[in-house]
């Protein structure tokens, strides 16, 4: 008895020790988080009051006469109306994009081809501050992101695809490279612009024409893009690009006229594709959801290792479909990796995504929000433990805090499903073959992360990982020369580099 | 160290003092680098310019600018020295532009040990600190007998703080107990007074040589960790502070023990030291943001900070003949 309550007493004590020791020891970041504002002027870019669809070369009222708001996530005003193309349109479209094919394209010299996607990719860089602007107005993700990562990536996509467009007999040598027709493409909102660069420069490249639907809540800056493709005199009907919702995008999907479907969206939605499909003999690449691991073992570089996991789920809000939203922490650093993430999470500024400070911006959606707050409720049920940084949120718009969760078992919901938004489960894991198994059992296959500081780790490592790609010591990496695409639930076919030009080619 | 020891054998038969030495000696064991992380190059360097990002404009502009001048370490180092080239630049530390009212003065003069009588003297009671460069300064190719009586020349002379390098040569040879025992000894020499070792980042070649030299400079008694010594190029980078500032927080977090960080060498624009305000607040917290926790060893950022001030003032960059050069 006495045992016990002695027993009893030495862990209070212990427990209250560790407290008082924990509260001494605490870096404290409120100071991190203040800066006047540094707004990005919205005048800098031109939005108009209303777009129609883009196709054969002009902008046309919707045949369906029905538009649909787009909006500011970060503070729910209207932006601008977008025609919602209904079947008629989607014909028209595609009908545009077939003669467009027919007529000029597919007889055009392929360096005169590379002339136009080069001319594309200067007037990006042109209105590269434009597009920065109402990528973050539209979608809401930091300035600093859109600015700095979206639009000169989709640039760079542009020039790389042009530089191949006459040079396709050396990318399939002995093989002649034919393209495939009417390409179909769908892209989803988390990197509007980027998505709509990956689709169509390498289409363009192999001479295929193009139908594009940009996502419903993000259409502003694909609109921009048409404005640019007229602007820059590309053949009319190359390049369509019609705005609408799923419906729309299912009518692309059936449509017989059309060759090649390129979709990037949620494994759901991929699935219901493939469906549809099955038996015809249109060709798809589907670039699905992901639930990527992040593995940090105990020789790694922990300091970089941790920054690159906050690169890795904080990113554009955690909308990444290869984020790092599992972190596998090897035990014997496990405490020094949470303390170190805890305190750079602290410095994490959330709000404003005009604000060219802003860290963590607006989520995409009010239906997006309740995905990730339902994940959240779900992580807390489940009995993980979580925690957020101690940033105030703005009162209007969709935002989360950054959000942790440790404790987490490799059977909770939260480390099997794509949350897709700023939410990380995080697991301890012994040994090398442990979390290579643990990593793999997953559906999905995008993408994986591996931080350690030995060399010879990191190919032995790598192979194993059933992942698309694998960063080593480093994280959401990207870069035109680099295929990008997945295993399992992540869908099939590459974009990006060498292997991109496949999914737009009949070898003969 | 070995000093050390024969203290404590002079003092062995009083009882009390025996123990609180080997409560020291327990204190300054050289760190075990089995705990201590690699750095990444790659990484680091990405950190390190992702805080060049950050805006800052008018009121934290303001305040910025206002905490880096009084952050400084106003320096002259050179051969051709003298007192009254170090009187004039203690009268620049206490009267940076009398134009502008209200200004803070410069945390401290750093010079030669040869020279602390003189500021000491000119300094008078502005609180402005006195840091002296002892022990063979700035190669520290000597031995440890004259680096000894160096720094105690210059505690002598009165110096607030102490700025010693460390053995470059030895620390790279691997003989990491002869450079923590040194900078030990110099401590012991220092008593209260603050003492920066200065690690020479420039000369040591990779970040995982300046995380282990900080890590020694920290477990053998330093208050400040200092980049460099001005003399050599280059001097103190953003990614070489970040690895110190980390080493210093990871410091904190093992012993409850704050250690103060001085970049010096090579940052002489506003622009710049708001950048490493910047990096400071988000690395270490709020709790560092002041003169007792970082300095910025400088001899040209006063002026561009006070043109800088003018600036935000009158809306004009003004010349830079306006601003006194010592």
């Amino acid at each position: 008895m006495i045992f016990w309550i002695s027993l009893i007493i030495t862990i209070k004590i212990e427990r209250m020790s560790k407290a008082i020791k924990k509260n001494t020891i605490q870096l404290k970041f409120d100071s991190a988080r203040v800066y006047e504002p540094a707004l990005e002027s919205k005048s800098a870019a031109k939005i108009k009051p209303v777009y129609d669809l883009f196709i054969n070369g002009k902008f046309e009222k919707p045949l369906s006469k029905k538009y649909f708001n787009t909006i500011n996530p970060a503070s729910e005003e209207i932006l601008s109306s977008v025609a919602m193309a209904g079947k008629a349109d989607v014909n028209k479209a595609v009908l545009a994009a077939r003669n467009a094919y027919e007529r000029t394209w597919k007889k055009m010299p392929a360096a005169e081809r590379a002339k136009y996607i080069y001319r594309i990719a200067r007037m990006i860089q042109e209105k590269a501050r434009e597009f920065a602007i109402i990528e973050t107005l539209d979608g809401g993700k930091p300035i600093r992101e859109s600015r700095d990562f979206d639009v000169p990536t989709a640039a760079n996509h542009f020039f790389y695809y042009a530089g191949w467009a006459d040079k396709l007999e050396y990318a399939f040598p002995n093989r002649k490279a034919m393209p495939l027709g009417v390409a179909g493409q769908i892209i989803p909102w988390n990197f509007p612009l980027l998505m709509a660069a990956w689709k169509i420069a390498p289409a363009l490249a192999t001479g295929n024409t193009v139908v594009l639907k940009p996502a419903e809540t993000t259409p502003l800056t694909a609109l921009k893009l048409a404005e640019i493709i007229q602007e820059a005199d590309l053949p009319p009907g190359v390049v369509n690009i019609i705005t609408g919702a799923g419906a729309t995008g299912a009518d692309m999907v059936n449509h017989p006229d059309i060759n090649k479907i390129a979709f990037t969206g949620s494994t759901a939605v991929g699935k219901i594709i493939q469906r549809a499909i099955a038996g015809t003999n249109k060709k798809a690449t589907l670039e699905l959801g992901g639930k990527a691991a992040n593995i940090i073992f105990d020789d790694a570089p922990l300091d970089q290792a941790v920054e690159g996991v906050i690169n890795g789920i904080f990113f554009n809000q955690g909308h990444v479909c290869c984020a790092g939203s599992r972190l596998y922490v090897q035990e014997s650093v496990y405490e020094q990796v949470i303390q170190k993430l805890k305190d750079r999470m602290e410095t994490l500024i959330v709000g404003n995504p005009m604000d060219k400070n802003t860290d963590v911006g607006a989520i995409n959606s009010r239906e997006q929000l309740a995905t990730i707050q339902r994940y959240i409720k779900l992580g807390n049920q489940e009995g993980a433990e979580m925690y957020q940084s101690a940033c105030a949120l703005p009162k209007k718009g969709f935002f989360c805090k950054p959000t942790i969760f440790t404790n987490v078992a490799q059977s909770n919901r939260i480390a099997q499903e794509e949350i897709f938004g700023p939410v990380l489960a995080i697991q301890s894991f012994r040994t090398d073959d442990e979390v290579i198994e643990k990593a793999n059992n997953t559906a999905f296959g995008l993408s994986a992360g591996i931080w350690t500081d030995k060399g010879s780790k990191i190919f032995n490592l790598t192979s194993k990982m059933r992942a698309g790609v694998v960063w080593a010591n480093t994280y959401n990496k990207f870069d035109p020369t680099s295929p990008f695409g997945g295993y399992k639930e992540s869908g099939y076919g590459r974009e990006g580099g060498l292997h991109g030009l496949f999914p737009y080619v009949k070898l003969v | 160290m070995a000093e050390k020891i024969n203290k404590e054998k002079d003092c062995s038969t009083f009882g009390l003092r025996k123990i609180n030495m080997i409560a020291d000696k327990k204190n300054i064991a050289i760190p075990d680098f089995r705990h201590t992380a690699p750095v990444d190059q790659v990484g680091v360097e990405e950190r390190a310019s992702r805080f060049t990002k950050r805006s800052i404009k008018k009121e934290t502009k303001l305040n910025g600018l206002l905490l880096a001048l009084n952050m400084i370490d106003l320096t002259t180092l050179e051969g051709k020295d003298s007192d009254g080239k170090v009187k004039q630049l203690c009268y620049k530390a206490m009267h940076l532009h009398d134009a502008y009212p209200g200004l803070p003065t410069v945390a401290a003069i750093c010079v030669y040990p040869s020279m602390v009588k003189v500021a000491k003297a000119a300094l008078g009671d502005s609180g402005i600190k006195v840091a002296a460069v002892a022990t063979a300064f700035p190669s520290g190719q000597s031995s440890r007998a004259v680096k000894l009586s160096d720094t105690r020349f210059a505690l002598a002379n009165g110096a607030d703080e102490i700025d010693m390098v460390i053995s470059r040569g030895k620390f790279l040879q691997g003989e990491y107990n002869y450079v923590f025992d040194e900078i030990a000894a110099i401590k012991d020499a220092c008593g209260d007074t603050r003492l920066k070792v200065i690690l020479e980042t420039g000369e040591l070649g990779t970040y995982d040589k300046v995380r282990k030299a900080s890590e020694i400079a920290m477990y053998a008694g330093a208050d400040f960790i200092k980049t460099s010594t001005g003399k050599i190029s280059p001097a103190a980078t953003m990614p070489v502070t970040l690895v110190m500032l980390e080493a210093i927080r990871d410091f904190y977090y093992a012993t409850g023990k704050r250690i103060a960080m001085k970049p010096a060498g090579g940052i002489s624009k506003s622009k710049l030291a708001l950048y490493y305000l910047v990096m400071l607040n988000e690395v270490l917290g709020e709790a560092w943001m002041n003169n007792h926790w970082f300095r910025f060893g400088a001899s040209s950022l006063a002026n561009d900070i006070l043109m800088q001030l003018e600036k935000e003032r009158t809306g004009v960059y003004q010349s830079p003949n306006y601003f006194s050069i010592d």
